[in-house]
């Protein structure tokens, strides 16, 4: 134990032992009890890990498959979607590497198909859970906004996309895969409901939207769920990044036509 | 237990050199108050003493004139601000939007490195010129090394519009007169008449104007850190205050897929 005057970080997620010459060099780390480098480096998938470290237990048979395919379908939004053209914009200018990531996180955070609509969503879970008759109540009065924030006002109902014009096809793909993955109730609810959610939100599901069903049933919080929306949905923009830079600016849109500045 | 580590010296020991709070007390700047010996000055000046240690009301008018002049265009199609774009129509906060078009500012095309690479090239190349060596000698060298000069070459447009208002404004307070700036024309000479046909930008010009007032590669780097915010902040604004995704939305054909589209199957 460390010296009671001494300041510290408290953690219920990593304790390590030091090393017998160096206690600035860790010579067993353990991650909710499990030791990282001679137990789950060895026997755990990457997505168990994953989830053992947001949830402090390692996953079932049902959960890491939902994981598993969450993962998948958010791994790469392609080079159309906001926070992808980000990080290709830091590519085509020959800007450093982790600019580029740096770039997708601040543009894929936001309330538009980033990760504060999936906060929200799970939030709208929470409140709503499979009540057919909340949803419709809280699409109709969205929680008003307290005092003011850093983000701005929602202005869609988290989870659908206000620019929709029907479910685009690998959201009702992914959804029907992540629902069939195990007993997940709420994605199964969201899978028969979807058609009426539409209805009430006026416009169709989105992947966040089937993103924060997962979450919820996975038991994450709306923090926890933001946090790994964004992690997870990084690989498309670092490789569409790592392509575009060798391309270059010269084969990138730069929008010279249609680009007319407002009296 | 032997203790080898270099870390242990600065463990719960850590002596920093240019500042700190005194918590309800006071605020020390490279050794001087800032409520008392530094809060008249004007914050790029301010800024210039935290990034440089220098105190000029010259140097630091001169950088606030770049940051005017040459890095702040509201053009949401820059690469940098378009992050910032990005963010506003995505609807993310706006120092997201801001940081994430700072951190990419770090590009080879605009930005940081040639803004750092075109000061520490004329610092080289006046060191090879007093060594005897030609113009055409250094500027060879340096495009045979690197394929190019930091400093000269625009993308998009040929010739640089900030040149010349960024000179007038530098001659209006007795500045742009030094033999780096005489370099950096020069260069620029040169080069537009060789089959690079490079003229020329911004970058060069500010990285001379500072080299002549004493400024190192690493404090233009420092002092141009910051300095494209007032371009980026506002593409945030106006792309966040219209229909959210509305900025430059793109349909499916416009990826142009350059492999086989011939469909394969994982393995099951």
């Amino acid at each position: 134990m460390p010296n009671e005057s001494v300041e510290t970080i408290s953690t219920k997620i990593w304790r390590e032992t030091a090393e017998a010459d160096n206690p600035f060099a860790a010579a067993d780390c353990f991650c909710a009890g499990y030791n990282v480098y001679g137990d789950l480096l060895k026997n755990a998938s990457y997505i168990d890990y994953l989830f053992l470290l947001f949830k402090l237990e390692p996953p079932n048979t049902q959960q890491s498959a939902l994981l598993e395919g969450l993962a998948i379908a958010l791994a790469n939004p392609g080079p159309r979607d906001h926070s992808v053209r980000a990080a290709m914009s830091a590519g085509v200018g020959g800007s450093t590497h982790p600019s580029a990531l740096i770039a997708a996180l601040s543009v894929g955070a936001g309330n538009l198909g980033g990760a504060r609509e999936v906060f929200h969503a799970v939030e709208y879970w929470q409140h709503c859970n499979t009540s057919l008759k909340e949803w419709q109540q809280l699409i109709k009065n969205p929680p008003e906004e307290g005092r003011a924030d850093v983000w701005l006002p929602m202005e869609h109902p988290p989870g659908f996309d206000p620019n929709g014009v029907s479910c685009a096809t690998p959201v009702k793909q992914t959804l029907a895969h992540l629902a069939e993955v195990g007993p997940m109730p709420h994605l199964i609810w969201l899978q028969e409901n979807r058609q009426q959610l539409e209805e009430f939100a006026g416009c169709p599901l989105a992947f966040s939207g089937v993103a924060a069903a997962a979450f919820v049933d996975l038991d994450f919080s709306p923090e926890q769920a933001e946090m790994l929306y964004l992690l997870l949905r990084l690989p498309g923009a670092a490789v569409h990044a790592l392509e575009q830079e060798k391309l270059g600016w010269r084969k990138y849109p730069f929008f010279a036509d249609g680009f007319k500045l407002n009296p | 237990m032997p203790v080898h580590s270099k870390l242990e010296k600065f463990e719960d020991n850590w002596h920093p050199s240019v500042g700190c709070w005194v918590p309800n007390e006071k605020v020390i700047l490279r050794g001087k108050d800032v409520f008392t010996e530094l809060n008249d000055k004007p914050w790029m000046e301010y800024l210039l003493y935290a990034a440089t240690g220098k105190e000029s009301p010259k140097i630091a008018r001169l950088i606030e004139a770049m940051w005017v002049i040459c890095t702040s265009f509201p053009d949401p199609r820059i690469w940098n601000n378009r992050i910032s774009a990005l963010a506003g129509t995505a609807r993310s906060t706006g120092v997201l939007a801001a940081a994430g078009s700072l951190a990419v500012t770090e590009a080879t095309v605009y930005g940081l490195k040639p803004i750092k690479g075109a000061t520490d090239f004329f610092y080289r190349a006046e060191a090879s010129l007093s060594e005897g060596k030609s113009l055409e000698q250094i500027v060879k060298q340096e495009l045979k090394q690197f394929r190019s000069v930091y400093g000269y070459g625009r993308p998009i447009a040929d010739a640089d519009e900030r040149v010349k208002p960024m000179m007038k404004f530098a001659h209006s307070i007795d500045c742009g007169k030094g033999k780096y700036v005489k370099l950096a024309f020069d260069i620029g000479e040169y080069l537009s008449n060789t089959r690079l046909k490079h003229q020329i930008n911004i970058a060069a010009v500010c990285a001379a104007l500072l080299a002549d007032e004493g400024l190192s590669p690493m404090d233009f780097y420092h002092m141009a850190t910051l300095a494209f915010t007032a371009g980026a902040m506002p593409c945030f604004i106006d792309a966040s205050q219209q229909q959210e995704g509305g900025f430059f939305p793109l349909r499916t054909s416009r990826l142009r897929y350059t492999c086989d589209e011939q469909v394969r199957h994982w393995r099951v």
